[in-house]
């Protein structure tokens, strides 16, 4: 399903940092109607990355559009795996808040949709990817089971 | 809603605080104290005289190639020093056994095959160097 393909890590980041944005307006909407409606833009916008890899989302075809004709060729290149890893997460999270605000339990829907917010300030800002670093951790999880 | 951006701003400027500090202590080296025994052969690595660096690795990982390339160097240009690479997820057991939760993971291993020190995330060619530190070489007098 997933292929390991090399990605253009400053797509990644640009990839981030569109979560970002979209997740700060969730964030500051808080779970109301329009909240939620932007949350689950959020959810949908992870998907595709959280199945094939972040190559296949709506921001990287941004990128791909608009950005990386601009830009040299990248001195290097990432794995899609990590990042596809990181994006599941994303997803993850982003339903947790959407349930939580549907349900009416506010506090889950800042928590997850605050989660969000912060990995993708750290991957945009500073290139860190939160699930990148943890995947070894968490194949060594998965295997003690 | 200006209460919410202000607590967003503050959540930020403590997640950068918290990612500086991290950043600052990536490749550092930690002494070990109490040296387990690597168990070289079943890994397939041969090890050098005086130390040998052994880096997990994974195929997906970003800064792996570049820690791979810097470890080579330091190791071309002092005697007696090899290095060696370990697929984490290939070798799970190796990487659960020595407590690799994230790649690069450098474990420093002398001749006899005790680690002696660690360096986790992607070290600098300092960092690299003062690992060395941790495993003098031994002296002939003949």
């Amino acid at each position: 399903m997933a292929i390991d393909i090399q990605l253009d890590p400053r797509g990644v980041r640009f990839g981030a940092a569109v979560s970002l944005l979209v997740a700060l307006v969730a964030v500051v909407l808080g779970p109301t109607l329009a909240g939620l409606l932007v949350t689950a833009t959020l959810a949908l916008l992870f998907v595709p990355g959280a199945i094939w890899g972040p190559q296949s989302t709506v921001q990287a075809a941004l990128f791909k559009t608009f950005i990386r004709p601009r830009l040299s060729a990248p001195t290097e290149t990432e794995s899609s795996l990590p990042p596809r890893f990181a994006q599941q997460v994303g997803l993850a999270c982003a339903v947790v808040a959407l349930v939580f605000g549907l349900v009416g339990l506010p506090v889950g829907f800042f928590v997850g949709a605050g989660f969000v917010v912060v990995a993708s300030f750290l991957n945009a800002v500073f290139g860190l990817c939160l699930g990148c670093e943890v995947y070894v951790g968490f194949k060594r999880l998965v295997a003690a089971r | 809603m200006l209460e919410r951006v202000l607590i967003i701003v503050a959540v930020l400027a403590v997640a950068s605080l918290a990612y500086l500090w991290w950043q600052r202590r990536q490749g550092k080296v930690t002494h070990i104290d109490d040296a387990e025994v690597f168990p070289a052969a079943g890994a397939g690595i041969e090890l050098a005289a005086r130390a040998t660096f052994i880096q997990f690795s994974t195929p997906t990982c970003a800064r792996c190639p570049g820690t791979r390339r810097l470890l080579h160097q330091v190791a071309d240009g002092f005697p007696g020093v090899g290095h060696a690479e370990v697929d984490a997820i290939e070798r799970l057991d190796l990487a659960d056994r020595f407590n690799v939760v994230r790649t690069p993971t450098i474990l420093v291993v002398d001749g006899a095959g005790y680690v002696r020190a660690r360096m986790s995330g992607p070290p600098s060619r300092e960092d690299a160097i003062a690992a060395l530190d941790e495993v003098p070489p031994v002296d002939y007098s003949i």
